[in-house]
């Protein structure tokens, strides 16, 4: 048990070294957020256009938990999909096979680096929000803050586990990564509020897929109306369902074996050079 | 001494396809074992079954007194696996690389001491994108190393080598092979076996088709003398030169190549048929046989 807990601890701080090591995958996870916020919030204003008696509570106070949450969702779902089909594509995965090391360590050594990732982008989000945009933060809701990222990033982790077993290469994760996780986005009030009326599949879609769960439970205990704790026990529920189904369809699926004819990215490479 | 490796009537199909097809033979503990054949011959196929990357279709297999197939992380913790394919990550150092990879066995060579083995020692904090080709392969082989393992899979380990660097990479196994590893190793370098295996198996279309030390390969083949010589146009058919002698003989244009376990007898009939009929005979050789030979008749390919 000690020695899986050393062995998961060094897996976790190798993988956060090839994070730093690719500055444009750190750039999309922890930059585009950053970008993102500043920029809505110049765009659109930081006063809050609301009935209800807004104070001084301002409108950076709902963009942020929701690019947070966005932030969250790139450095766990996009990142790991991408990260583990690379590595399969390089016969990184088969050199890993070919070792002792247990393969869920390697694969809980990913996912654990990628939640820290998202737990250093999530934690610059907020404190960017409270320092820069008068974002309040009730201490008796940061519980529920830190549950729902708790939930959140490790669905979303799971899920990109997930994603990588069926992408059937590298490209086709990013892409596939992007192509579900972009849309999501906007159905799901990430990046705007579709308000009281968008059509009715769209909302049943929304429903159904995790980003806004997620979104949600995150949102509300931010939101300055909600009464604490705020912690949004059905959205949970509804995360944790897209976790047990991502890891089942991880477990059945997931190749450590590159699926392109078996042949790694660098056997084509010397093939093509002999 | 017990085997390191026990494989009876391995058989691998994909579809219709017999990619290995009743392969049997063992290898002993410290040997040195090579797997020799071209291309496609069903090596890769063969190693990744031993190594446990692969199902096999049927047979049985042994190695390290274990079933690779059903075998776990104890099994891996003492074997050493130079794969031809598997990538590094390129963005750690040669020394990063070599200790992330340490830290999965259970009582693993010295980082330096390693890297100093492969002779990378300059590289060391060099990222391995930025290496050359054989300098990446001799991470390779460093990382099949630093779990100080007791069997060696060396899958291909100079293809695409320039001769220089094979040269260096051959006495860099012998020094894996000094030190008492058992050492199976694939190549379609015939020299490659012929200078690093104890014991060589010729692998064509899934099958072993040849077995044994290189000096008995030779043997197998009717080892013998091999005289050669171009044969200008002769107005006779040539069975009076052929005929008489004890060894093969093939032709090809008019360069004709007799191997032979009489050469003294058959050279004297073929001077003295020459001399006869005073014709001179160009570029007359005479040679022992080259291993090279017996493979390539062997594996069905012509020279």
């Amino acid at each position: 048990m000690k020695r899986t807990l050393k062995l998961l601890w060094f897996q976790i701080r190798a993988q956060n070294r090839f994070f730093w090591r690719v500055p444009i995958g750190a750039f999309f996870t922890l930059v585009l957020p950053i970008i993102m916020l500043v920029l809505f919030v110049a765009l659109f204003g930081n006063d809050l256009d609301d009935a209800r008696d807004t104070g001084d509570i301002t409108a950076a106070q709902f963009y942020t938990p929701a690019l947070a949450v966005f932030a969250v969702g790139s450095a766990t779902y996009t990142n790991i999909a991408i990260n583990l089909s690379t590595r399969r594509e390089d016969g990184i995965l088969r050199r890993v096979r070919s070792t002792p090391l247990p393969p869920t360590i390697y694969l809980a050594g990913a996912i654990g680096s990628a939640v820290w990732i998202a737990l250093v982008s999530m934690t610059i989000m907020v404190g960017l929000g409270v320092v820069a945009f008068s974002v309040n933060i009730e201490l008796a809701k940061v519980p529920a803050m830190l549950l729902a990222f708790v939930v959140g990033s490790a669905t979303f982790a799971t899920l990109g586990v997930a994603l990588a077993s069926v992408a059937k290469s590298a490209s086709s994760a990013s892409a596939l990564a992007n192509a579900t996780i972009l849309p999501m986005a906007f159905i799901s009030n990430i990046f705007i509020d579709l308000g009281s009326d968008p059509p009715k599949y769209l909302r049943v879609a929304a429903d159904i897929f995790p980003l806004k769960h997620f979104g949600v439970a995150f949102s509300e205990a931010m939101n300055p109306w909600s009464e604490a704790p705020a912690i949004e026990w059905d959205r949970l529920g509804v995360l944790l369902i897209w976790l047990v189904v991502g890891a089942l369809a991880a477990r059945r699926l997931f190749s450590w074996e590159p699926t392109v004819g078996g042949s790694t990215s660098r056997t084509r490479r010397s093939r093509q050079a002999t | 001494m017990p085997n390191a490796i026990e494989v009876t009537d391995l058989v691998k199909t994909y579809g219709d396809t017999r990619a290995v097809d009743g392969v049997s033979f063992s290898v002993e503990e410290g040997e040195v074992f090579a797997i020799l054949g071209p291309n496609g011959a069903g090596k890769s196929t063969a190693v990744e079954i031993l190594e446990g990357h692969r199902t096999r279709t049927s047979g049985t297999v042994s190695v390290l007194g274990v079933d690779p197939a059903t075998a776990g992380a104890g099994f891996r913790d003492r074997l050493g696996v130079v794969l031809q394919s598997a990538g590094v990550d390129r963005e750690l150092t040669v020394r990063e690389v070599l200790e992330f990879y340490r830290a999965s066995y259970s009582r693993p060579r010295d980082v330096a001491e390693v890297i100093g083995l492969v002779e990378l020692d300059e590289k060391a904090d060099d990222r391995v994108g930025s290496l050359s080709g054989g300098q990446q392969r001799r991470v390779d082989l460093a990382l099949g190393l630093i779990g100080d393992p007791d069997l060696i899979f060396l899958d291909e380990p100079t293809t695409g080598f320039d001769p220089a660097a094979r040269r260096r990479s051959w006495s860099l196994i012998q020094n894996l092979t000094n030190i008492g590893r058992t050492v199976v190793l694939t190549t379609h370098y015939l020299d490659e076996a012929e200078h690093l295996a104890d014991r060589v198996a010729v692998l064509a279309g899934g099958r072993i088709v040849a077995e044994g030390t290189p000096a008995q390969l030779r043997e197998s083949l009717g080892e013998g003398t091999r005289i050669s010589f171009e044969l200008p146009a002769v107005n006779e058919p040539l069975s009076g030169l052929l005929d008489p002698l004890s060894g093969k003989s093939r032709g090809r244009d008019r360069r004709i190549e007799i191997t032979t376990d009489a050469p003294t007898a058959d050279l004297a009939h073929i001077t003295t048929w020459a001399r006869d009929r005073g014709i001179e005979l160009g570029g007359l050789q005479v040679s022992s046989t080259e291993l090279e030979d017996v493979y390539l008749s062997l594996v069905g390919e012509d020279a």
